[in-house]
């Protein structure tokens, strides 16, 4: 079974080399945009697990072994953007497949 | 009547009568050894604490608690069930019973015993000396006993300008008190100076404020006239002063030994010989109070070499012996390097000395060479303790002394000192004498897989007695590492195998204006959390330009990309700058009423400002629209940048300022508000030596004197506190801004990420007098780029929030969520005091559970 794609913004809404918070079904999303990467887009929960709010979506982009990641920036746990795994700690965070079509930004999700 | 107190073992009984540095390491060597197993150890100790670190005592007043210089807790013994006793003095020995008596009248029985009872302060039979008011210095109680009185009075005198005695005095200058040291020989430390380097360390330390009086006996003590004492000095000369603390050297603590005829020396100590065994073979005596060949050596290292030699052979192996020990010394006495090495009064048949001196920077070097000039005999630095580690080197291993020897004493004309490569060091070269480390037992720890130094400390344990060789152990750890074929990586990070100067320089000398330049030519991968602020804090120090430019804004922490300083529950807190803390009424009620319009929890900062809690991401823009209105600019509080410049009111209002402290601060946070640094930078200004403003524990303070200000710099408060240190005396407001130009362009140029000037300082190779060096008498050639550099960034300072507000596209970032105009339910708001703070999990909870 296929997850329909939800549009959630215009492209010009992100941030290139950040993130941005979106709100999905009453759920917070941290979609970031990565030009570098080959997927572009990326989406996980906001919520860090660690710090207890709802800030992922403002932590820094980086690429750490191999992978594209992002720092908290409470306490700078990194999750794996396209997993949700945290490096640190054995914790997750939500992710979504994300993508860039056309200048708009959707995600996976009902 | 005696009680015994009987414990129930049957191994050999040991006890150990005292707890002070070597008694301590006494033990841990027995521990080490497995003498936990063979013998029961009982531990006897005078003071209420177990052992503490007395070579560090002075700092008990620079704000370390009887905990951090505690040697252990305990557990060490307690884990290898070592028996411990403290307040509890030993008070007679029975040698034909062996057993051992306590004040408390209890008595029990030893198989082997071992003295470590140090030694006591002399203190000369001056008529007078046991008047109130008068000190020693040598236990924790002692301090806490000076700085009570301290409190009360206004002037202090030290008996005796040894080592001890100096020490003595800078705490007692800490403590505010007006400082005398009165030396009865003709110079200041006498044992380890000659003339000339006394004389030197005289005016350095008289430059200090610090009154010196040698050659000077003092005959009596009575009551003053103006202070609480009056010391008659045999000249018919007096000093009167309120506090009198005597240093005069140190004697043998052996009561014990005579007590029980044990044999002494003539002038006291328990004489042993190369195990440090007494005259009587089940009994040891180790440290300050044990007389070997005559001498008593008062140093810890020696004490430690004694309690191995002790420990082996109570283990069996007779092998550790102690022969002597070498008695050089490096210290900072009130700020003053000083250096003795060997033969330091040149008394050796033949020797030939080597002397420079230098009147203008105020310092002195001496070398005493053998008969044919090939091997160092001795050595005396003061000014500039750079030299030592090569000096001690030579002298230690008897190194075959350079064809050019005087070279190791000279300044080197590019600038640092000529140093002994440490590959030239043989293996058997003593890195730590505290702890008897050589270069050999490094080596065999980094084969071993202690590949940093940190665990090569832990693993030898050099580099953690009185530190001296900290430099010089992280050399041979870097060395070995090499040698191994490990790399020493002081990359950044994965994306830079640069350091950040490396970095700093890379980007100012090729022009460098992006992280996606730099990464490009210099770096490789994507980058990482590590280097993007780094380089962005770079950029910002070079070339000033708006911190959420496209190509900036994904290198910002959060609190710089949103210029505002997150709190806990993802929300902000705001802080306007509010130049030295002086503040308008109209500008108080504008922070007023923007604090209810959003309802705000508003706290005063430590730093005179006023922080406003609890804004939301979307909310920071109006708020700030507010605000520049009202003509208030962005305090850069969620910046590595300068934060505040401390005031008191000065002159203008205090009956005591002596300069416009006032005006001072608000010139310098104007003038240095915009600059981007390592790390947050703090100021402070006060208007007179009462140092209302505390600016001795700022990155830079700057106090009123009577003859301009006095600069202080890489003060610290927060976790690790360090005193600012005197940088230069009685600057005029001109030359004081441009040496600040110049150490904080400095620091920004060669620090490393994160790091505070305070630790900067204490890594800077050749420390203050090295900066002296490069801020006041230009030894890079590198001033004039300092101050071009600052003014630049002053000339382009520009408030951020300002350019925010003008700028659509760094406003779209504001946005709560991008697609949806609530708010995050998550942040949850309760009253406290009259004002609203974050609710806790709980409180959030039964919140839910009510809406539900």
């Amino acid at each position: 079974m296929t997850m329909p794609w939800k549009f959630i913004c215009k492209q010009e809404a992100l941030v290139e080399g950040a993130g941005v918070a979106a709100m999905v079904n009453g759920e917070q999303v941290a979609i970031f945009y990565v030009p570098e990467s080959d997927n572009k887009v990326f989406a996980i929960g906001n919520w860090d697990p660690v710090g207890k709010a709802n800030v992922l979506s403002r932590g820094l982009v980086a690429h750490l072994q191999e992978q594209w990641v992002v720092a908290s920036p409470l306490y700078k746990h990194h999750f794996v953007l396209a997993s949700g795994q945290c490096l640190e700690e054995d914790v997750n965070v939500p992710h979504w497949q994300a993508k860039l079509e056309g200048g708009d930004v959707f995600i996976a999700a009902y | 009547m005696t009680s015994s107190v009987s414990f129930l073992t049957t191994k050999p009984h040991l006890i150990v009568i005292g707890n002070g540095m070597v008694g301590h390491h006494f033990v841990e060597q027995m521990i080490a050894q497995g003498g936990h197993e063979t013998f029961q150890i009982t531990v006897f100790g005078e003071e209420p604490y177990l052992a503490y670190d007395r070579v560090h005592l002075s700092e008990y007043f620079t704000g370390k608690g009887a905990a951090d210089l505690a040697m252990t807790d305990g557990s060490l013994y307690d884990e290898h069930g070592v028996r411990y006793f403290t307040n509890s003095l030993v008070t007679k020995i029975d040698r034909t019973t062996q057993q051992l008596v306590l004040q408390n009248g209890n008595a029990l029985s030893y198989d082997k015993l071992v003295l470590a009872t140090g030694s006591y302060p002399f203190v000369p039979p001056i008529p007078g000396h046991k008047r109130e008011n008068t000190f020693v210095y040598r236990t924790l109680d002692d301090l806490d006993a000076i700085r009570d009185c301290a409190k009360q009075v206004t002037r202090g005198t030290v008996v005796g300008g040894g080592l001890l005695g100096l020490e003595a005095a800078n705490a007692l200058k800490n403590l505010g008190l007006e400082t005398s040291v009165v030396e009865f020989a003709p110079r200041l430390m006498p044992v380890q100076l000659d003339d000339k380097g006394g004389a030197v360390l005289k005016e350095m330390i008289e430059g200090l404020g610090v009154k010196v009086y040698t050659d000077t006996a003092t005959k009596e003590i009575v009551d003053g006239e103006s202070a609480f004492h009056r010391m008659n000095f045999a000249d018919g000369s007096h000093l009167e002063t309120d506090l009198i603390l005597f240093s005069a050297g140190i004697r043998p603590q052996d009561a014990l030994a005579h007590q029980s005829g044990l044999s002494v020396g003539e002038r006291g100590g328990i004489s042993v010989n190369n195990h440090c065994q007494t005259s009587d073979d089940d009994i040891y005596a180790i440290g300050e109070c044990a007389l070997w060949n005559n001498r008593i050596f008062g140093l810890v290292a020696p004490g430690y070499a004694m309690a191995k030699s002790a420990a082996g052979h109570l283990m069996g192996d007779a092998g550790v012996t102690f022969t002597g020990a070498d008695m050089s010394t490096k210290l900072k006495l009130l700020g003053c390097d000083v250096g003795s090495v060997g033969d330091a009064h040149a008394q050796s048949q033949g020797c030939k000395v080597f002397v420079y001196q230098d009147e203008i920077s105020q310092s002195y070097r001496k070398m005493v060479v053998s008969e044919d000039g090939k091997k160092l005999l001795g050595a005396v630095l003061v000014g500039d303790n750079s030299y030592y580690d090569t000096l001690l080197q030579y002298y230690l291993n008897a190194i075959d002394l350079p064809s050019q020897a005087q070279s190791l004493i000279l300044p080197a004309m590019d600038g640092a000192p000529v140093g002994l490569g440490v590959d030239a060091l043989p293996a058997t070269a003593s890195i730590c004498s505290c702890h008897n480390v050589s270069k050999q037992d490094i080596s065999d720890a980094v084969c071993q897989g202690a590949l940093s130094v940190a665990d090569v400390k832990g693993v030898t344990k050099a580099a953690t007695g009185c530190g001296g060789c900290a430099a010089l152990l992280k050399k041979v750890v870097d060395n070995e590492l090499l040698a191994l074929g490990v790399e020493v990586s002081t990359d950044l990070c994965e994306h830079f195998a640069y350091t950040r100067q490396d970095l700093y320089n890379l980007i100012k000398v090729e022009e460098i204006k992006s992280f996606s330049a730099l990464l490009h030519k210099h770096g490789k991968g994507h980058g990482c959390d590590i280097c993007k602020p780094a380089v962005g804090s770079i950029l910002a120090s070079v070339w000033n330009e708006y911190v959420l430019k496209k190509e900036h804004i994904s290198l910002q922490d959060t609190n710089d990309r949103f210029l505002a300083n997150m709190q806990k529950d993802g929300t902000y807190s705001i802080v306007p700058r509010i130049p030295g803390g002086e503040i308008t009424p109209d500008r108080l009620i504008v922070l007023g009423q923007v604090a209810k319009t959003y309802g705000l929890y508003t706290k005063v900062t430590g730093g005179q400002r006023i922080d406003l809690f609890g804004a939301t991401l979307s909310q920071l823009p109006e708020i700030w629209e507010k605000l520049i209105a009202a003509g208030f600019e962005t305090g850069q509080a969620y910046g590595k940048s300068l934060r505040t410049v401390k005031s008191c009111v000065g002159s203008t209002w205090c009956r005591y300022g002596v300069n416009d402290s006032m005006k001072m601060a608000i010139d310098l946070e104007n003038r240095y508000k915009g600059l981007r640094s390592p790390h947050k930078i703090k100021f402070a200004v006060s208007g007179c030596t009462r140092e209302c403003a505390e600016a001795q524990s700022k990155d830079i303070g700057v106090i009123a004197t009577e003859g301009g200000w006095n600069l202080y710099v890489c003060g610290n408060g927060g976790m690790k506190p360090r005193h600012g240190d005197l940088f230069a005396k009685d600057l005029d407001d001109e030359t004081l801004v441009k040496y600040i130009d110049r150490v904080l362009m400095f620091y920004t140029r060669t620090a490393d990420r994160l790091q505070r000037t305070s630790v900067w300082m204490e890594s800077l190779e050749g420390g203050l007098a090295y900066l002296k060096e490069v801020v006041i008498n230009d030894k890079l050639g590198l001033c004039a780029e300092l101050e071009a550099r600052m003014q630049h960034v002053v000339d382009t300072f520009q408030c951020e929030w300002k350019t925010t507000l003008q700028d659509p596209e760094a406003l779209k970032t504001f946005r709560q969520f991008v697609n949806y105009e609530g708010n995050d339910s998550n942040v949850v708001f309760v009253e406290e005091r009259d004002q609203m703070r974050p609710a806790t999990e709980w409180e959030k909870q039964q919140l839910i559970a009510k809406v539900g």
